[in-house]
């Protein structure tokens, strides 16, 4: 049987598995970890004394937080119209394309002249959702969208599931 | 509190390992002059030693930062193939060149 894996290829001496033996100074190429060091060394020094125009990499987190990039998906928000009432109007549209089966809606005849019904309940279990946008691409009155908030934790699963009034405030 | 004294345990041995490092290598607490004995000896030496100490400690700690781990294989066939074949050829060179330096300025 063939094997799908490669061999390493002969030119790379370094590779502990090469299958050729090397010779000459490929041999002794390894020697060149210590330059590769040597500029460690320099990076790390200049790390030391904050050198000017010395690039660092890293963010220190919760402290300096990376920019959301535009269309992130993050956590639901349920929308509120001009005059604070919620603008969904429980046609379960959500609820029927979300792949994940985590909406659940219990719809309760609306006290408003313009809409016949309104959500008496409106959960989402954070902890099944997949975050994919189908609920925001899917209702018609645009009244769920998705925000840029990721990084919120909770101390139990009770908590992730969202209830109306916590998906309207957030 | 164990991972505290696992690393206090480290840098105690990092601090004994430049310590001999200068005693060894590097003229201890000699500080390449004459001074005459007392406390102004005794006080230039602490410091010499301790200058050197500390000199050697922090390149121990910059090398410890720059390399957080060195894979291991690497590092063997770096320090066994590598640096083994250098000491021995610079024990020889300086056995060779002390030798030379001697028969030429005579003893």
């Amino acid at each position: 049987m063939e094997t799908a894996s490669k061999p390493a290829s002969p030119s790379d001496p370094l590779a502990v598995n090469s299958p050729e033996k090397p010779t000459g100074f490929s041999k002794w190429k390894f020697l060149l970890y210590l330059p590769a060091v040597l500029k460690g060394l320099k990076n790390t020094f200049l790390h030391l004394i904050k050198a000017k125009g010395h690039k660092t990499f890293t963010i220190q987190y919760p402290e300096v937080k990376r920019p959301v990039r535009p269309g992130y998906r993050g956590e639901h928000r349920l929308k509120k119209d001009a005059e604070g009432r919620e603008k969904c109007v429980a046609c379960f549209m959500c609820q029927t394309v979300c792949p994940a089966l985590c909406i659940r809606i219990v719809a309760e005849e609306a006290p408003w002249s313009d809409r016949d019904k309104r959500p008496k309940t409106f959960e989402i279990d954070m902890l099944r959702c997949i975050y994919c946008g189908m609920c925001e691409e899917a209702c018609p009155c645009d009244a769920i969208e998705l925000t840029e908030k990721f990084n919120i934790v909770s101390t139990s699963r009770a908590e992730k599931i969202y209830d109306k009034e916590k998906l309207l405030s957030n | 509190m164990k991972f505290a004294m696992y690393f206090l345990g480290e840098y105690i041995a990092m601090i004994v390992m430049s310590a001999f490092t200068v005693s060894l290598f590097l003229g201890g607490w000699n500080p390449g002059f004459a001074l005459p004995e007392g406390a102004l000896w005794t006080a230039v030496s602490v410091g010499v030693f301790s200058v050197k100490l500390l000199s050697v400690l922090f390149f121990y700690i910059w090398v410890r930062w720059t390399l957080p781990r060195f894979r291991y294989d690497q590092l063997m066939r770096l320090g066994w193939k590598g640096l083994v074949p250098l000491a021995l050829a610079n024990v020889v060179l300086t056995g060779i060149l002390v030798t030379l330096w001697d028969s030429l300025t005579g003893p």
